[in-house]
């Protein structure tokens, strides 16, 4: 048995000494291996006899078992320190950059446009659209603006030449005509916007020849000013998502309403930056009133039974003024610096539960 | 509409503020654009005395000033050639900013003298031009009291908007009755007093439009006034006028530009030495012609009334008076026209001629019709006063056209429409404020009022001058429950494809919706009927065909401002004709240059076809339409590159267009390749099936590992990778689960006119394993179905 344990020593001892999983493999091969010292043991069994020949085959599984897990113990101390030392080899520059990855952007006149739908279609509101090239009937006369008068001079009508039957078509100076082919085809109660483009012969600082506009149009039996600027007040609110916009109707004219008033809202202007809100300063956002009994009439509807409100907003100047946009005509320049800028990301889709704006 | 506070006070007597005039002036619906208050602007500048004058040491241009601002003495050197011991002018001390120049005073040295402040010429004041000397104040000008008032400069000018609605207000008179109304004064009386007359005047006048084009002018009164003379009119007329920018001419021409501002009541004095005969007024005829009083001849037509005499015409009714019978200082017979004209007439004659005029402005928005012989009188009362001379009768033809409109209204609509709750009585006594007659159940609307046509005018009216900010405001009835979703189906799609492109790294752009002619040609438009006739640029005159000539000039534009790699969408709307069914929906991306910018673990690659192919499938899955199961056909238009183009088409319904531009598109819109694009025709695709719920279909599983075999064939050129995969996945319906093209090939080796297309053909059984021998047999199908679809061969 002494013999035994001596060579247990010595066998433990070169396991321990082992320096790499080779060495460990030659110790095992020594051991364990087919001609290795434990197994010559095993085979030297067979000249025993009795209880010595099991006591002694006990005592060498015993050995076996105990060299097999200390190999085992080793190869995986050995291997731990063979990964650690190919790890330590692989460093590399983690502050290089990434990958690309797509990086786009939806137009500010897109978000906004979906904020407002966002906002309306909680009130109730469907969205409505139509045509870019109208008629003189559906931008000026069914809503009250016939040939001669004055307000038609405040258009800067583009023009098409005269068809066929002598009539010269337009590009819709206003979203307005779509109230007039909504009340056409659809029985009150009604409740639409449509946004949309719209197009004037302007060009300057603050105008460009081409424009966005969102309509809105109610007609019932019971709706009146007082819930126009109720509407208008929820919207305004909601939209520049701030607790206290002020805002201010002044009595104003457009031939398709009566009565008829423009919406300013509260802001400060201080080192060339506006600020929505309370503030010293007026800004004017809209137009809108009570639809005209002319054009109920010219639509079809009956004004002694109907009425409602009607009012158009800038969309562009709604952006502008919402996110801190100076220049008009940026927004159809189509400058990738500006739109990635200005833009929003695709998953920037405003919701009313989440806000319209991250 | 320009007026001053003491102007406005000449009608209106009021203890008001001039804030309180503004705001109230706002929200009555006269929109305050812009108050200039000089006397508040240079309240700082003041009276000085100059002591003593003596010559700068150092400068013989120069002069030291001893100078009493009122508060002390001070150095000053001025280089004005009128300075001079004993004058009083106008002190600026340090710190001040000079109006005129913009450069803020500091105390300095000049050749050594020192200099506290200036004193000012009147182009340093903003004044005026004159800058030959300082301004020369009278002996008895208080010292250091503010200047402006002494110069008359005290009086604030107020602009107001008027909307095309309110003619009345056309006048400072106007302005006064309606803030009267609204409480904030009383008006005062005008004084029309009757000028008796004293002979009767040689002129007389026929209306002889009335015949054959009733109302263009119903109602015209002349008076012959002689003996008149014509000098410069007096300091008040003028400071008046200047005041709001009219430059004074002559007395009798003043008159008339008064009695327009003030009364908003255009008049006119012709010459009468140089009328001949009698006046006519009737419709111009082609061809005739008229030297007018702005200097310029005009050729008139049958649209234009005008005003003749016996030599032809010498007038163009209600806009302006022709050159020929003018006054001049020589003037000493004068006949005075007031006269009523058509608004809708007046419009024509002026668009005819192409002149915008005060007068015209008024008569376009209609005049008070019942004013003309008040009107008349106080012109008269005025030449007199101002020009001397004898008045005949008056002379008058026609008469004021209708009575008064008289109109429904019912109080109680102040509140069903206007939505707040005013008493009848108070309803009553705002509107006989404003001149309205109130008779039982009606109310007759004054004759300065022709735009109040309909009962919701007078309830506006109500509304107007208690206050449109009384009006409480209440949130719109909702529905019960949770709002439902209001967007079309083409709204949604819209929205989810904008998004998607951005998603896959494109950017949205809003490009305009007319382009050149040029480049409307390149893209299948520039038909006549989509031209515009007054566009706003010689760039922009044809509603566009295509959004990609939009979309590929911002690419130019781009990389100009050094961007070489762009990636652009938009979507937006394209015009096939002028109908309403010509205008489309779609969506159309373009990517130009490389995939990504040079990166150390990438390669980067330029764009290609595959890539405009992908957004555009991608556009169409992102609407719920049928990307998987669409076809993809060679063909697109030809601004396409032809070898390098396709469309996503369901039969016969093209879904999109894709591919490189044409070189020759590329070249005309100065745009350098490699540039690819595609266009989505969002109502082309098919609305998808109605649902009853929104339930996906059930997910049917395998338990199974799917097995995937290889197979690669050599095919004609002509063979198309989606042809072949199609003939393989249709070789056995229920095990193949995908086919996929995965790689191709053209090589001497094949043989000419051969290539090789190289499929992964994914097997999927969803009861029991497949053994080799099923395995096998697949295979062998799936190149039986490719060889008879495509004459191809299996590559060995």
């Amino acid at each position: 048995m002494d013999d035994i344990n001596e060579l247990r020593a010595t066998l433990l001892a070169e396991v321990t000494g082992a320096a790499d999983l080779d060495g460990l493999e030659r110790v095992r091969v020594a051991a364990l291996g087919k001609k290795g010292a434990v197994t010559d043991r095993m085979k030297g069994l067979r000249d025993l006899d009795g209880d010595a020949r099991k006591a002694a085959g006990a005592a060498l599984n015993a050995l076996k078992n105990e060299i097999s897990e200390a190999i085992e113990a080793r190869k995986e101390e050995l291997g731990d320190a063979h990964v650690e030392a190919r790890l330590a080899s692989e460093q590399i520059d983690v502050t290089l950059p990434t990958r690309s990855s797509p990086d786009g952007r939806v137009h500010p006149v897109s978000q906004v446009l979906d904020e407002i739908a966002a906002i309306f279609g909680d009130i109730g509101f469907a969205i409505a659209e139509g045509p870019h090239i109208e008629d003189d009937f559906h931008n000026f006369e069914a809503l009250n603006i016939p040939p001669e008068h004055p307000a038609r001079q405040e258009h800067d009508t583009f023009y098409f030449a005269p068809g066929p039957d002598g009539e010269r078509k337009v590009l819709r100076t206003h979203t307005s005509p779509v109230q007039v082919r909504t009340m056409q085809s659809t029985d009150p109660p009604l409740r639409i916007i449509a946004p949309g483009r719209t197009y004037r012969c302007d060009s300057d600082q603050t105008h460009t020849p081409m424009f966005h506009q969102v309509e809105g149009l109610v007609i019932d039996k019971s709706t009146h000013m007082g819930h126009l600027k109720g509407c208008l007040h929820d919207f305004v609110t909601a939209y520049f998502e701030v607790d206290d916009v002020p805002m201010r109707f002044r009595p104003s004219y457009f031939p398709f309403t009566s009565p008829s008033a423009e919406v300013d809202i509260g802001c400060t202007r201080k080192d060339g930056e506006l600020r929505i809100g309370a503030g010293d300063d007026w800004l004017e956002i809209l137009g809108c009133g009570m639809v005209h009994s002319n054009v109920l009439t010219n639509c079809g509807i009956d004004p002694t039974v109907y009425q409602g409100f009607a009012f158009g907003i800038g969309i562009d100047r709604l952006a502008m003024l919402k996110y801190g946009i100076n220049d008009l005509r940026s927004f159809f320049d189509a400058d990738l610096r500006w739109l990635r800028h200005y833009g929003f990301v695709a998953l920037d889709l405003p919701t009313l539960a989440g806000g319209l704006t991250r | 509409m320009k007026f001053s506070l003491s102007w406005l006070k000449q009608h209106l007597d009021t203890e008001a503020s001039l804030q309180e005039i503004t705001d109230k002036l706002t929200m009555l619906g006269l929109e305050v654009e812009e108050v200039i208050d000089r006397g508040a602007e240079l309240a700082d500048f003041t009276v000085g005395y100059v002591i003593e004058a003596t010559p700068h040491p150092n400068a013989d241009t120069l002069r030291v000033l001893r100078v009493d601002t009122g508060h002390g003495e001070v150095q000053v050197v001025c280089g004005a050639p009128n300075a001079r011991t004993g004058m009083k002018g106008v002190f600026a001390g340090s710190d001040l900013t000079i109006p005129g120049t913009g450069l803020k005073l500091k105390k300095t040295k000049i050749r050594d003298v020192e200099s506290n402040g200036m004193l000012c010429s009147e182009r340093e004041m903003g004044l005026g031009d004159d800058h030959d000397g300082i301004i020369d104040l009278p002996e008895d000008a208080p010292v250091g009291e503010p200047f402006a008032p002494l110069m008359g400069l005290d009086d604030p000018v107020i602009d107001i908007a008027i909307t095309p609605d309110r003619g009345d207000c056309l006048g400072v008179y106007g302005i006064a009755r309606d803030l009267a109304a609204a409480g904030l004064g009383t008006l005062k009386a005008l004084d029309a007093t009757a000028v008796a007359g004293a002979f009767d005047s040689p002129i007389n006048v026929h209306l002889d439009t009335e015949a054959e084009t009733p109302g263009a002018c119903p109602y015209f009164i002349g008076r012959y006034i002689r003996g008149v003379t014509n000098g410069p009119s007096p300091k008040w007329l003028q400071d008046r006028l200047l005041s709001i920018g009219l430059r004074p001419i002559s007395a009798l021409v003043d008159i008339t530009n008064w009695m327009t501002m003030d009364l908003g009541r255009p008049a006119h004095v012709f010459d009468a030495a140089k009328v001949a005969g009698d006046i006519r007024v009737r419709m111009a005829r082609s061809g005739e012609a008229m030297l007018a009083l702005d200097g310029r001849g005009y050729e008139l037509n049958e649209a234009v009334t005008c005003i003749t005499d016996d030599n032809g015409v010498i007038g163009f009714g209600g806009v302006m008076g022709g050159e020929d019978t003018g006054c001049t200082e020589e003037t000493t017979d004068v006949f005075l026209e007031i006269a009523l004209f058509d608004p809708v007439r007046t419009a024509a004659t002026g668009r005819a001629l192409g002149i915008e005029s005060d007068a015209r402005y008024r008569f376009e928005r209609g005049v008070d019709t019942a004013f003309m012989p008040p009107g008349e009188e106080i012109a008269t009362g005025l030449i007199l006063e101002l020009c001397g001379g004898e008045a005949s009768h008056q002379v008058i033809a026609g008469g004021a056209p209708h009575g008064a409109r008289q109109l429904p209204f019912r109080p109680d609509r102040v509140a069903s429409l206007g939505g707040v709750e005013i008493a009848a009585d108070t309803c009553g006594d705002i509107l006989t404020g404003l001149g309205f007659e109130i008779a039982d159940g009606t109310v007759i609307v004054p004759t300065w009022r022709p735009d109040v046509e309909i009962e919701s005018d007078v309830v506006e009216e109500v509304l107007r001058i208690h206050g449109f900010d009384q009006i409480p405001p209440l949130s719109m009835p909702r529905s019960e429950g949770v709002a439902r979703p209001v967007l079309t189906m083409g709204q949604r799609r819209e929205r989810w494809a904008k998004r998607a492109l951005a998603a896959r790294g494109l950017v949205e752009a809003v490009t305009w919706s007319f382009v050149s002619d040029a480049q409307a040609r390149l893209f299948g438009g520039g038909g006549d009927d989509l031209r515009l006739a007054n566009p706003i640029s010689s760039e922009l005159t044809d509603m566009r065909p295509s959004l990609l000539p939009g979309l590929v000039a911002a690419t130019g534009r781009n990389i100009d401002r050094g961007f070489d790699d762009v990636a652009l969408f938009e979507a937006g709307h394209t015009y096939a004709d002028d109908s309403e069914t010509g205008q489309a929906l779609v969506i159309s991306a373009v990517r130009r240059g490389r995939t990504v910018e040079r990166h150390w673990a990438e390669q980067p690659r330029a764009v290609d076809v595959f890539d405009a192919k992908a957004d555009a499938l991608a556009a169409i899955a992102a609407c719920g339409g049928p990307a998987d199961k669409a076809q993809i056909s060679a063909d697109a238009p030809a601004w396409y590159h032809p070898g390098r183009s396709g469309a996503v088409r369901l039969g016969p319904n093209v879904l999109a267009h894709f591919g490189e531009l044409h070189p020759r598109v590329l070249k005309a819109l100065d745009v350098e390749g490699p540039l690819v694009g595609c266009e989505i025709f969002v109502e082309a695709l098919p609305a998808p099936r109605a649902k009853a719920n929104r339930a996906k279909p059930s997910l049917k599983l395998s338990p199974l590992q799917p097995v995937t075999r290889d197979f690669a064939f050599v095919v004609d050129d002509a063979v198309r990778a989606e042809d072949l995969a199609r003939a393989a996945r249709g070789a056995h319906k229920q095990l193949i689960a995908d086919v996929r093209v995965f790689d191709t090939y053209a090589g001497a080796n094949l043989g000419e006119g051969k290539k090789s297309i190289a499929i992964a053909v994914t097997l999927l059984s969803y009861d029991q394993t497949l053994t080799d021998a099923e395995i096998d047999a697949v295979g062998q199908q799936v190149v039986a179905a490719v060889v008879k679809a495509t004459g191809g061969t299996l590559r060995g």
